[in-house]
């Protein structure tokens, strides 16, 4: 190498390169992907109160209705974080490809875990799969019949179209198999949230991942349990039908 | 015993290259993996095959030259061993074996199974160092260092440079090296002055060689043959966030 290359290695403008450092994209996905956790952390909560029955469902789904205001802030800072998310999980996947063009003969994996080698196709299948959920239950473009389900106090009755949706074993069994891909993009990215932001070292590494295995469960299990108790009838339609 | 080997073959960094199959014959278990290959070298030779050429030096496992992908892990099946101190006990009679150089668009192909690793060497150029000036040797230990700080610092300073790290890496990321170096000097006093700019010029620097991203595989701890620990990455986030946040 020569001098005026090295020159111009060691005088490298330090803060012009901050905004694509590989280090800041990876400060992007954790943050976004964190916006996007508390999302469905909120979601979560308000979906099992499908176990509380009726009322208290189309209750709550009236409410975030009215709020309007708050409503679309969630929406687009959802939408902002989906993008970014998107956008720079396939920029380093790219990236990372380009790091090594041709690829070894024989490759071993030592200690990665099968949910941080499958992040961007489980990503991606999560993506798919929330495009299909937002035209099922948001725009309700799939099922139109269900638009104007009314309950007996006049609300739009999102507790009879939860139910009779996930009464069709496929879009029940689309459902799970989203959360269980969701289960597995969780079970990586929490601690790899703390890692990136530098909220580690190796005495919380192991408690890191066995909390993000646990919360990942817990998603499963919360998200998974209403089209299984559609299916087996421990949630039902109300009495005298919808 | 015998093998059978599976070498990758290339001229220079223009040719393709391919993978050659050839017989490893009457090997003793004493045998270091280098040493393996020199006895198929002296076979080659004898028939008029241009001998395999791999990158040995020290083969005391601390140089850090050595550097061989060997059935799928970088320096082969034995955990924090370097492939000159990997012994062909950890082969049985008849095994086959895949050797590959290190696979990263930032180590070119200089020939068959070695790459050229200058890239650590710039990035080391571009921020990993510290400034001191020259005169009297210092006397030792006047600087006073906590354990706890010196400790640290030689965990990390045991980094030898090999590149494992990239290898393993499914993104061919350096960040391990890089953490590793980042962390070492900034855990001593010495290492405070350039400490920020350090951060910031050896990551800017580690983008520009085309190494991968960073996403927490941890293959790379795993592959290191000095078990460089991951939680270095985590400390180097720290160092480049508080560097970029507080400015030089």
């Amino acid at each position: 190498m020569n001098t005026s290359e090295l020159d111009q290695i060691t005088s490298i403008p330090t803060p012009v390169n901050v905004s694509v450092a590989s280090v800041s994209k990876k400060v992007l996905m954790a943050v976004t992907g964190a916006i996007l956790l508390s999302f469905i952390s909120v979601h979560l909560l308000g979906n099992l109160q499908i176990f509380i029955g009726q009322g208290q469902l189309n209750n709550y789904a009236e409410t975030l209705q009215s709020l309007k205001g708050l409503k679309w802030t969630v929406r687009i800072v959802t939408i902002i974080a989906v993008i970014i998310h998107i956008w720079t999980g396939v920029l380093l996947w790219f990236e990372n490809k380009k790091a090594r063009p041709i690829s070894y003969y024989k490759h071993d994996t030592i200690q990665a875990s099968l949910s941080s080698r499958t992040m961007i196709y489980t990503g991606l299948l999560i993506f798919f799969f929330v495009i299909y959920h937002l035209l099922q239950f948001t725009l309700i473009v799939t099922n139109p019949q269900y638009a104007n389900l009314r309950d007996a106090l006049g609300r739009h009755d999102v507790y009879s179209m939860v139910i009779l949706g996930f009464s069709n074993y496929f879009i029940s069994g689309a459902y799970i198999i989203a959360v269980l891909m969701l289960a597995f993009h969780i079970s990586h990215a929490i601690s790899s949230f703390f890692q990136t932001l530098g909220w580690n070292n190796d005495k919380v590494l192991p408690k890191l991942k066995l909390l993000a295995n646990i919360v990942a469960i817990l998603f499963f299990i919360g998200y998974a349990s209403i089209p299984v108790s559609v299916l087996l009838h421990i949630v039902k339609l109300p009495v005298g039908g919808y | 015993m015998n093998l059978t080997l599976y070498v990758w073959r290339q001229k220079n960094a223009q040719d393709k290259g391919r993978m050659e199959k050839y017989d490893a014959k009457n090997i003793t278990s004493h045998m270091s993996f280098l040493e393996m290959l020199d006895v198929v070298n002296e076979d080659l030779i004898h028939q008029n095959i241009e001998p395999i050429a791999f990158d040995h030096d020290c083969r005391e496992g601390i140089c850090g030259t050595c550097s061989l992908m060997i059935n799928g892990i970088p320096h082969g099946p034995q955990r924090a061993t370097t492939v000159c101190q990997l012994h062909m006990r950890y082969f049985k009679d008849g095994d086959t074996i895949y050797i590959e150089p290190w696979r990263s668009r930032a180590f070119p192909i200089v020939r068959d199974l070695i790459v050229d690793r200058s890239a650590f060497d710039r990035i080391m150029q571009a921020g990993g160092f510290i400034s001191v000036n020259t005169g009297g040797v210092p006397d030792a230990n006047s600087i006073p260092i906590s354990k706890k700080d010196a400790d640290t610092a030689m965990d990390a300073a045991a980094c030898i440079g090999c590149g494992a790290c990239v290898a393993a890496c499914p993104n061919a990321s350096a960040m391990l090296f890089i953490a590793a170096k980042v962390s070492h000097f900034a855990s001593l006093p010495q290492g405070q002055i350039e400490r920020k700019e350090r951060v910031k010029k050896m990551i800017a620097h580690m983008d520009k060689e085309g190494f991968g991203n960073c996403t927490n595989y941890y293959e790379c701890e795993a592959a290191c043959p000095k078990e460089i620990s991951v939680k270095f990455i985590a400390k180097m986030n720290r160092e480049y966030f508080k560097a970029s946040l507080t400015g030089r």
